[in-house]
């Protein structure tokens, strides 16, 4: 029922790492992404023996827990600045303190829930989390990002 | 407050988003918070937020776009001060 949001992100397929938005408000978004066995990545991360890169997992957290929420904030709230996805755009990270705790492997589900610190002049810091399908805690940490109009 | 004692507490607000500490020792009214201190201008949204904070201030947009030397940022953080009183 949130997926709609979906075709509002600018990414395409080998770089979109979104599947569902189970929950989303002003101050929490939830989803879901399933690491595709033949992602371009694990034919060198590593040789013969495939493991989800930390960066991609980074890369999951910051397209579910920063871009989606965000993309959802700007329509709730027009007037904020940098509002809306239109004219030439794009959602940059600043920063990002995660720590990880499990492999996540090829064909694993991972959920991601991310809660927002604050939202102002534009950027968008939120504590995000992901676990596996088994509920085991992958990632957790502090991410920021706002929308860089050019 | 004068302005002296807010430029202190300033220094503090800065202190964790300053990369090199030691440009900290010689900040002034002039001291411009990107060019000189080197902040990442990402991290002003964090500045002001715990600047919001520290002195129990609300900083609009038309203000916060003024914060761009120390200077700048004690006028600010003055202004919303008396405002409140």
């Amino acid at each position: 029922m949130y997926d709609d949001i979906l075709d509002l992100l600018p990414y395409q397929s080998s770089f979109r790492f979104v599947d569902h938005i189970s929950f989303l408000d002003i101050n929490e978004v939830r989803g879901d992404y399933t690491l595709k066995k033949d992602s371009f990545f694990y034919a060198d991360h590593f040789a013969g023996n495939p493991v989800t890169p930390g960066v991609i997992l980074i890369e999951i957290m910051a397209q579910i827990g920063l871009v989606v929420l965000g993309i959802y904030l700007m329509q709730q709230s027009p007037k904020e600045i940098g509002a809306g996805m239109e004219g030439r755009c794009v959602p940059l990270l600043t920063s990002t303190e995660v720590s990880f705790h499990k492999m996540a492997m090829p064909g694993e589900i991972v959920t991601v829930r991310s809660k927002k610190q604050f939202f102002r002049f534009g950027k968008l810091k939120c504590q995000v989390e992901m676990h596996n399908g088994r509920g085991e805690l992958i990632a957790n940490g502090t991410l920021s990002g706002f929308i860089k109009k050019y | 407050m004068d302005r002296r004692e807010i430029l202190d507490e300033l220094k503090k607000v800065l202190w964790p988003y300053t990369e090199n500490k030691a440009l900290l020792d010689g900040v002034n009214e002039h001291t411009d918070l990107v060019n000189d201190l080197k902040i990442n201008s990402a991290n002003l949204v964090d500045i002001i937020i715990d600047a919001e904070s520290k002195y129990n201030i609300e900083i609009d947009m038309d203000s916060a776009e003024k914060m761009i030397t120390v200077g700048n940022c004690i006028d600010v953080i003055t202004e919303k001060m008396n405002a409140r009183k």
